[in-house]
């Protein structure tokens, strides 16, 4: 199968139980900054893209870019969607616009997705330093 | 050692008040009936990332400072600011919501809860549609179909399913946990069989068992309560349900006034809607139509979601169809313990759920211009208070370089990225395990959180500490009044 160097996909984002579980514990724990620096893969995208399961990609949207862990999705198959849980890394690449309601927009969102395997992903501190020059 | 029983859990919009703590010396060492999430809760409460003393930001770094010390900074903050933003509100109790509304009208604030990134705009189409609603309890003994729209319970709200709806036991309906438990063994099986098949014949690569292109989907029209699922991805919940819709993203819409036509006996002049072939919603519509109580439950599946409180209009407007046929209610799927009591409280003290502006000395309230979102992004607060919550790893990234630009004061537990942010840190007590309240359930029904252990020493509830805020501010209010008079 040809290799793609880069997958255009559309970004969802939302609720996992490993993020709700580790949220509780802390936030500051590192099971926290692992269980939302991941982005969830069809199988079959990742084979697309040439990677394995725990490369580090690069997803990027019109709004900012950053470098997740990618996993295999349990519920496959469905192409062409990814999916970040709530936190800091998934906040990077959302779209803020509210539409005039408050409420940005966090599903649905076009993206692109490439294979960074020597880019590392960022820790909470310096995923907040990088974006926010603060912390 | 110590039970205690009936114990409320401070987690999810759910409030499972069946847990049982067991208690060893001032610790809690044992939860029962909680679900993963509970337990990880009153569990990891006191945990290593707790904070326990005050911190002020000297010099760019977060130093423990006195009570009193962080009181004033925080009050000197909140009294000098110009449009300070009071937010959070979710994961505590009515009580302190309750004195933050004081408070934001005392400084004139913008109040918002983080019902604005999720059920905000549910909140915006109630006020415009309505919304024919009940108890959990009554869902629970009546139910016969049960339709869970863009929310996965099983990852947000893992007891709900088992408690509320399917899988309840019911005085009425009964629970499907067993028809669910035939059909995981007859799956189980069928893998099996694949697999040996497999091995077998080793060159068979295994099977995408996706449901072919045009197949009619299993009738669901049989006695019994049925779990619907639709969702854009097959969630753990799909998985469970006796059917799933997988909608394409952004597509929710279209589904629903497709489900709105085909309950007024109108026909579909296309093969497929959403990505759906038609016969499928054909058939689903006849469930709906021909059960005698359903219920929907939707999550920020559709708040989020291209249309956003359209989506949700168009789910009400469903339900209101759907009631001329027979009997069917709505609920949003609320997910912090306490965001509905956030919402309710807010209503009596001002007149509005969410998003409210006092800065002109009365309350306001239009979201799109008052909500804290919007006034992030047009950069328009000069100071921010958080309560219970965590902005820094929840709004997108626009938002949050206007929120840490300015003084922040976070009022939390645990040590999250909002706190590592802020220049005034107050430590507090959890609501429901160290600290009494009110919480409202996401039917609106209002439970006690206990007191089940002592807070660590010098650790205050949220209420306190911002009674101490409020109760500053005014006396610095009150010198400048004097000063200029």
């Amino acid at each position: 199968m040809e290799q793609k160097s880069k997958l255009y996909v559309t970004l969802l984002t939302g609720r996992t139980i490993e993020q709700g579980v580790a949220k509780e514990r802390g936030k500051a724990s590192s099971e926290y900054a692992e269980s939302v620096s991941v982005c969830y893969m069809d199988p079959e995208d990742m084979k697309q893209l040439g990677i394995k399961e725990k490369t580090n990609v690069q997803v990027s949207t019109e709004y900012g870019s950053v470098v997740v862990k990618a996993l295999k999705s349990l519920r496959a198959p469905h192409p062409g969607i990814i999916y970040i849980p709530y936190g800091p890394w998934a906040n990077v690449v959302v779209n803020p616009e509210t539409h005039g309601i408050g409420m940005p927009s966090f599903k649905g969102i076009p993206a692109e997705i490439e294979p960074t395997p020597n880019v590392p992903v960022l820790n909470l501190e310096g995923l907040l330093k990088k974006q926010f020059r603060k912390g | 050692m110590q039970v205690v029983k009936a114990v409320t859990c401070p987690v999810c919009g759910s409030l499972c008040d069946d847990i049982e703590l067991t208690i060893d010396s001032g610790k809690i060492v044992k939860v029962k009936n909680g679900c993963a999430m509970c337990e990880s809760k009153f569990l990891g409460y006191c945990g290593e990332h707790r904070i326990l003393k005050p911190l002020i930001r000297r010099n760019g770094e977060l130093v423990k400072a006195s009570m009193k010390e962080a009181i004033g900074k925080a009050a000197e903050i909140l009294a000098e600011a110009n449009y300070p933003i009071l937010y959070g509100w979710s994961s505590t109790s009515c009580e302190a919501t309750r004195v933050g509304l004081e408070l934001a009208e005392e400084i004139g604030g913008v109040i918002d809860n983080t019902a604005v990134v999720c059920h905000g705009p549910s909140l915006l189409s109630v006020q415009e549609v309505g919304i024919p609603s009940c108890t959990l309890g009554q869902i629970r003994h009546r139910a016969d179909l049960v339709i869970y729209w863009g929310s996965d319970p099983w990852s947000a709200h893992p007891r709900h399913i088992e408690r509320y709806t399917a899988f309840s036991e019911g005085r009425f309906e009964k629970s499907e946990w067993r028809g669910y438990l035939t059909k995981l063994k007859a799956l189980i099986g069928r893998k099996k069989i694949e697999s040996t098949l497999r091995r077998l014949f080793l060159k068979k690569r295994p099977s995408v068992s996706a449901a072919p292109e045009g197949k009619v989907c299993p009738t669901i029209s049989r006695a019994g309560r049925k779990l619907i699922v639709i969702d854009v991805r097959r969630t753990k919940s799909a998985e469970m349900a006796d059917y799933f819709i997988q909608v394409e993203p952004n597509k929710d819409y279209e589904l629903l006034q497709a489900f709105r036509s085909l309950i007024r006996d109108q026909e579909l002049d296309v093969d497929k809607v959403a990505g759906v072939p038609v016969e499928h919603l054909e058939e689903v519509a006849d469930a709906m139509v021909g059960c005698s109580f359903g219920a929907l439950f939707f999550g920020v599946g559709l708040t989020m979601s291209r249309g956003k409180l359209k989506n949700i209009d168009a789910a009400l407007s469903l339900v209101r169809d759907l009631n001329m046929r027979t009997k069917f209610i709505i609920m949003p799927m609320r997910g912090h313990f306490n965001v509905t009591g956030a919402n309710t409280v807010s209503t009596w003290q001002s007149g509005y759920p969410y998003a409210v502006d006092f800065s002109l000395g009365y309350p306001r309230y239009n979201p799109g211009e008052t909500s804290v979102m919007d006034v992030l992004l047009r950069r328009e607060s000069d100071a921010a208070l958080v309560v219970a919550s965590d902005p820094v790893a929840n709004f997108p990234r626009k938002a949050v370089e206007h929120l840490v630009e300015n003084p922040l004061i976070v009022i939390d537990p645990h040590m999250n990225a909002t706190a590592q942010m802020a220049d005034v840190v107050f430590p507090s007590a959890f609501v429901g395990i160290e600290a009494e309240g009110t919480a409202y359930r996401m039917d609106h029904v209002p439970l006690p959180l206990k007191k089940v252990v002592e807070p660590p020493r010098g650790v205050f509830s949220d209420e306190e500490i911002l009674r101490r805020i409020l109760s500053e501010v005014r006396k610095i209010k009150k010198a400048k009044t004097t000063e200029e008079a």
